[in-house]
């Protein structure tokens, strides 16, 4: 290592990576619902990508964290997104792909994306 | 990329108590639920709470288990890594409430502390240095190398008021100014790790978790003072510590932070490790160059102060591995931040090891100025069994005892220094009414005894009557005149030894008789010892009302002293009988006292 850059280049990779590992009660909570159900339904890729896009984007405010059954077994695989002060916004029958969008608009542009939450008449 | 961190403790305390075996059973069970590539298990260093080791944290959660077993494994796994779903019945039962789940900073043992020389203790893996860049690490070296002239940072450490941890308490940024004033075509960083004290972990514990911290700080060092070549000198003692400054210093040449022209600046420094073989003596600056040199460990007569002379007669700074950790948050937060915490003349944090008769064993840091109050009842949770607080011991076999009514003074070099004892490197053995002061003095000064290098004669052979004198009042055979010997060597010793050692050898003694001194006056006139320790004055005896002649003690006595027939009271022969208190642990009647 030569330079100043290239440490700030292993910093801020290794940022969004050790950021999992910091406790901040002003974060937003992204919670994903991993029973059998959840599971079954395909909830693992959808936490794993939502987990490694936050990470390495870098978006430290976010966790991305795993909870048991929401009790809606029918839209599983479910991710609700809790923002300090706002409502829960509930996205319902996920996939990897949707996710993506999620993590893109919701997270990084603050645009809930209607058409897969809870309430979307799409359903 | 991993969605879910498993930091497990890889500290001494944690490998002790089986954290291995928890790591490969936890590797095991996300192999065969297919988690591998979701799951990361990380081993870090010390988290502080040994006491409830071995200790996992799961992250994003933030779930805090303590003493978990092999066979807990699985369930985690299967409920909390898969499912989602805390093992609640596996966590630290302080995080537990009836709202739900505390954070673990929150919790007694960790809202008090505030981490500076620890902040990356328990929370990074030390062998892997992208994980210290990740926390900020080396960007101190780099903001000096390429901002800040030698000057700059030494006035920054002056600012900063930061003492030595080591400690005497000497302010760090003067020891450099004064190493950097002196001209010489060679000089030298070293590093004590030598951490000698009965009780103290707090260094190892940083070399454990941190070991970049040290390396990047004795590179600032380095810069400051102009000096090219580092040493660490850690006892052998510390295999894992030395383990991983090994693989640090590797790991560090590799990425250019140590070696030639570091960042591409004109500065060279590298670092050695060398390792100690644990003679205590070798904490002392003096002995410790002496035997880096490759003699035998022996101090010499100051001055000339390494600052001028030190390590091959070359000017020299060593610092403790506690004050190397604060200096990298220095640099980058500025004096002011440091500045800030603690008290008018202590400035920063402390870590202290926490042991005795204290519920939460384990690390701590705490800002300057927290009463001892506070360590005890609030962070150590107390003492246990319903026992009370006599005194808390710190400084080791150089330091001395805090009574019960020094409780509310605030910890700081020149308070304890008042109270008759001292901060030492930050070991705290904390001690019931089950501990005999006397018996105390003796095992400290049975300590200086055994470490006295023997160069110099009232160290040596003061030590040596000290003991022999304590030894007399433990057994009963001492009269008032022992005891006036006894200050009189205290004195003795302080003046004339040649090294910290030995100067420093009568404090267990002084402060005892200083705020116990009934306890002695016990032992020497009325020979009894009041907490029930030395064993020369004990007597067992049975009371005869109580004795329901179970023959339970009779059984468990090692010399047949007790006798008695079966449903009659019992009686101890004294002079069979070796008073080990076997009999005493198993009468379920309360029939057996001590006095």
């Amino acid at each position: 290592m030569k330079s100043l850059e290239e440490l700030k280049a292993i910093r801020e990779k290794m940022q969004g990576q050790i950021g999992i590992r910091e406790e901040d009660a002003l974060q937003t909570r992204v919670v994903v619902g991993m029973a059998t159900c959840g599971i079954a339904s395909g909830a693992r890729p959808v936490l794993n990508k939502l987990s490694d896009m936050v990470q390495e984007k870098n978006l430290n405010y976010i966790l991305v964290t795993q909870t048991g059954c929401i009790g809606l077994c029918q839209y599983e695989p479910i991710v609700e997104v809790m923002e300090p002060g706002k409502e829960k916004i509930t996205y319902v029958k996920m996939t990897p792909e949707k996710a993506e969008e999620v993590v893109e608009q919701h997270f990084v542009r603050g645009q809930v994306v209607g058409k897969y939450t809870l309430n979307s008449e799409n359903l | 990329m991993y969605r879910s961190h498993v930091l497990v403790c890889g500290g001494t305390g944690c490998t002790s108590s089986g954290c291995e075996k928890i790591i490969q059973a936890l590797n095991k069970e996300l192999k065969s639920n297919n988690l591998e590539n979701e799951v990361s298990v990380v081993k870090t260093g010390c988290h502080g709470l040994c006491a409830l080791g071995p200790i996992m944290i799961v992250y994003p959660e933030a779930s805090f288990y303590s003493m978990v077993k092999e066979e807990d494994v699985p369930e985690i796994v299967s409920e909390h890594l898969l499912k989602g779903r805390v093992v609640s019945r596996l966590l630290y039962d302080e995080t537990v409430t009836e709202e739900g789940i505390k954070h673990l900073k929150d919790t007694d043992f960790y809202k008090k502390q505030h981490r500076i020389a620890l902040r990356n203790c328990g929370v990074i893996n030390p062998e892997l240095i992208d994980e210290y860049i990740g926390t900020h690490g080396y960007e101190a070296l780099g903001k000096v190398l390429t901002e800040m002239t030698a000057d700059d940072v030494i006035q920054t450490l002056l600012d900063s008021g930061l003492r030595g941890r080591g400690g005497a308490g000497f302010p760090t940024g003067l020891k450099w100014k004064f190493a950097k004033g002196n001209d010489a075509d060679q000089k030298y960083v070293c590093c004590n790790a030598d951490e000698g004290d009965p009780g103290a972990f707090m260094d190892r514990s940083v070399l454990e978790g941190d070991p970049h911290v040290v390396l990047e700080a004795m590179t600032i060092a380095g810069y400051a003072i102009g000096a090219s070549q580092g040493y660490i000198y850690i006892r052998a003692e510390y295999p894992i510590a030395v383990e991983r400054l090994k693989i640090a210093i590797d790991q560090a040449r590799e990425y250019g932070l140590l070696g030639k022209n570091i960042f591409g600046s004109d500065f060279s420094f590298d670092i050695d490790l060398r390792l100690g073989a644990g003679a205590f003596v070798c904490g002392e600056e003096t002995a410790l160059m002496t035997s880096i040199e490759g003699n035998r460990g022996e101090p010499r007569p100051r001055p000339p102060f390494p600052a001028l002379k030190g390590l091959f007669g070359k000017p020299t700074i060593l610092n403790n591995v506690e004050t190397y950790a604060n200096i990298p948050q220095i640099i980058l937060n500025g004096a002011d931040w440091f500045a800030s915490m603690g008290t008018e003349k202590s400035k920063g944090t402390k870590v202290f090891a926490l042991g005795g008769k204290i519920k939460n064993t384990g690390l701590v840091e705490i800002p300057m100025g927290t009463t001892l109050r506070e360590i005890v009842d609030e962070i150590g949770g107390g003492i246990p069994n319903g026992k009370k607080f006599k005194a808390a011991q710190t400084g080791g076999p150089s330091g001395g005892c805090i009574p019960a009514e020094c409780f509310d003074v605030k910890i700081d070099f020149d308070n304890l220094i008042e109270i008759g004892s001292m901060m030492g490197s930050g070991g705290l053995i904390v001690m019931d009414e089950d501990n005999c002061m006397v018996d105390i003095a003796k095992f400290f000064l049975e300590f200086t005894v055994e470490e006295s290098c023997g160069k110099c004669a009232p160290c040596r052979i003061g030590t040596k009557r000290m003991y022999e004198i304590l030894e007399k009042i433990t057994e009963g055979k001492a009269d008032m005149d022992d005891l006036v010997k006894l200050e009189e060597l205290c004195e003795h010793l302080k003046e004339n030894s040649l090294c910290a050692l030995g100067q420093t050898a009568p404090n267990p003694v002084i402060s005892t008789l200083h705020y116990f001194r009934d306890e002695y006056i016990a032992h020497i006139v009325d020979k009894k010892c009041p907490a029930g320790v030395c064993k020369s004055l004990l007597t067992f005896k049975i009371i005869p009302d109580k004795c329901r002649g179970c023959t339970l003690c009779a059984r468990v006595c090692p010399n047949d002293a007790i006798i008695g027939k079966v449903k009659e009271a019992h009686i101890i022969d004294p002079v069979k009988c070796v008073k080990c208190g076997a009999c005493v642990e198993k009468c379920r009647f309360d029939a057996i006292i001590k006095e």
